[in-house]
């Protein structure tokens, strides 16, 4: 077997693996009760981009597609729960409403796309996502148009109100864990095993009677349903939501983190949505500097290490083998 | 009526403009395979650089070919040097992504190191407009449509007509072929880089006294020129001047009689409507996909 199925952790034991995670989430789940609110809002954003480029890294990573649309289907999500809750309609019914919404759009956008060749998909989701955001600030009667949206309430569970922070800092992680839970199984899963064998060689793959078109198509519209359940999270994080943070660049910066942080590894997106969410904040004092030195990094990297910052160990383990 | 003709013809040189862009766009992907993502900045920074040359005290023109010179280096020579070569052998993706990530560089490090605010462009072309007929149309648009012409022209004669134009043909249609006949074809590789660097400086001398210079300028007309190219017929290069001509007159159509606010959103639902009904693209060949 290949040095990638042995996963970040090298050749440890899965137990240990388990243990190494289990450590990981809950240190992160306690982190928030040491930080002030903005620390606390920083780490449940994290959560809500977690769920987001998960998705992605679905269809960029297990795939091979190139998506620039993932804050489009965030903004529908968000758009969807904000209006729907906003007329009264609870948290709990509007996850699978934005849900199901996102995945139908995600199947209609991707068919012709991914039918014709499959880079097609970058174009149309990108010029997708330039025009739901002229949707969502133009279309003042429905989506507010630049003012917005705002007094989205936030859900309660079972009679425990999530109003404060940190409650609903812990509700988003237990949701981004579920998400991360059902795309892990979905992975291991015989239809999830044909993505790698999609991914590794198309060519074979289709010889060997898997439908590419069909599973690609499937795991796009997946990864957007990912970003849409993110959405409805977001709109309750935020309380008020307007077109900005749904722009296109938010895609772009979404899949350069999946591919930095390691497309089709699994915590790829982790290291991913790290390096666009929270290291922008620990390094303020760079201003738009950041986002230039990290636009020509991703140039280097693609040169020197395409397999993105988790294919490091592998590299290294590689070199130590061939001496 | 006078206005409808009007709408198209400042339609058709908004377009030619687009389609300067594709141009460039599609010339690369025929000889190299690249797609790049980074075309918008292609044409944002000859902008900057010829603000430069004339804040130094050089008249527009002189600006202008100076500001050839160092794009020809900067994103003809060096881009290919440096990112493209590197990466041409790994794949379509790995280009995609850097030169994704090219783009946020080159548009970050201009909003950082000069600023966020639009700057404004002197015109090449005279104030004013040409009344015929009860139709009036601007002297810019006029200008803009004969200078996109004869680019095009030339180009299209280079191409056809000159052994090197045609060595850089026989490169983009079968490149083990062109080199068994003696074409050095690392150099004509070079050739459409370097083409496609001009013409962004084109592009940016036309674009940007109405665009105005500002360092996300890039992200529509980078847009558009993708658009076009594919509308037009990826393989083609007739294809991406009818792309872009057909979006600039589109455009304005939409945005005069149904709504301005959707004008950046028709590119979109063309290129959907084009890769539903006709994938190859309007002018373009069906390519075989190799094993």
């Amino acid at each position: 077997m290949s040095a990638r199925a042995q996963g970040p952790f090298g050749s440890a034991s899965v137990a240990v693996r388990m243990v190494a995670l289990a450590v990981g989430v809950v240190a992160f789940a306690v982190l928030p009760l040491f930080l002030k609110s903005y620390g606390v809002y920083l780490c449940t954003l994290f959560c809500v981009y977690l769920m987001a480029t998960f998705g992605l890294n679905l269809t960029v990573g297990y795939a091979g597609q190139m998506s620039l649309g993932q804050a489009a289907f965030l903004g529908i999500g968000a758009y969807i729960a904000a209006i729907g809750m906003k007329a009264g309609l609870p948290f709990y019914a509007m996850l699978p409403v934005s849900a199901i919404a996102c995945f139908g759009i995600g199947l209609m956008l991707g068919f012709p796309a991914l039918r014709v060749q499959h880079h097609y998909l970058a174009f149309a989701t990108l010029g997708f996502n330039v025009l739901v955001f002229l949707i969502m600030r133009n279309e003042e009667s429905i989506t507010g148009g630049t003012f917005g949206i705002s007094g989205i309430p936030r859900p309660g569970f079972f009679g425990l109100s999530l109003d404060g922070n940190l409650a609903y800092f812990w509700f988003t992680l237990v949701a981004t864990l579920v998400v991360m839970g059902l795309l892990g199984w979905l992975l291991r899963s015989p239809w999830g095993r044909a993505f790698a064998a999609l991914r590794d060689n198309p060519i074979r793959a289709e010889s060997l009677g898997i439908n590419i078109t069909a599973y690609t198509l499937f795991a796009f519209a997946i990864g957007a349903t990912c970003a849409g359940i993110a959405g409805v999270y977001f709109a309750s994080l935020v309380q008020f939501i307007e077109p900005a943070p749904f722009h296109f660049s938010t895609s772009l910066m979404m899949l350069l983190g999946v591919i930095v942080g390691g497309s089709g590894r699994f915590f790829g997106p982790v290291l991913g949505t790290v390096i666009i969410v929270l290291l922008p904040e620990w390094l303020r004092f760079m201003q738009n500097w950041y986002l230039a030195v990290f636009g020509f990094a991703v140039v280097a990297l693609m040169i020197w290490l395409p397999g993105g910052l988790l294919s490091i160990p592998d590299k290294l383990r590689l070199r130590r083998r061939a001496q | 009526m006078g206005d409808f003709v009007q709408l198209i013809v400042s339609g058709t040189a908004a377009g030619a403009i687009y389609a300067l862009a594709a141009l460039g766009f599609t010339l690369l992907w025929q000889a190299s395979g690249t797609i790049n993502f980074a075309q918008g900045e292609f044409v944002m920074l000859p902008a900057f650089s010829i603000l430069f040359f004339i804040g130094m005290g050089a008249p527009l023109w002189i600006a202008f070919l100076l500001a050839c010179l160092v794009i020809m280096a900067l994103l003809g020579v060096g881009f290919k040097k440096i990112v493209v070569d590197p990466l041409i052998r790994h794949g379509v993706i790995p280009l995609v992504i850097a030169t994704l990530g090219l783009s946020i560089g080159i548009k970050q490090t201009v909003k950082a190191g000069i600023d966020a605010q639009p700057h404004s462009f002197p015109s090449p072309f005279p104030e004013g407009q040409l009344d015929l007929a009860g139709v009036s149309v601007s002297y810019s648009d006029i200008g803009t449509l004969v200078l996109a012409g004869l680019i095009v022209l030339g180009l299209q004669a280079f191409l056809n007509r000159t052994v090197t134009g045609r060595a850089m043909q026989a490169c983009a249609q079968n490149t083990d072929a062109a080199r068994v006949l003696g074409i050095d074809v690392k150099r004509m590789v070079l050739y459409v880089f370097l083409i496609n660097a001009l013409l962004a400086v084109v592009a940016a001398l036309l674009v940007t006294p109405s665009y105005l210079a500002k360092f996300d300028m890039g992200d529509s007309i980078g847009q558009k020129a993708f658009f076009a190219a594919i509308i037009g017929g990826f393989n083609q290069t007739r294809g991406a001047l009818l792309g872009g001509v057909l979006i600039g007159v589109l455009e304005n159509v939409v945005g005069f009689y149904v709504s301005p606010a959707y004008k950046e959103g028709v590119a979109l639902v063309v290129f959907l409507l084009v890769i539903l009904f006709r994938p190859e693209g309007l002018l373009g060949k069906v390519e075989e996909r190799k094993v």
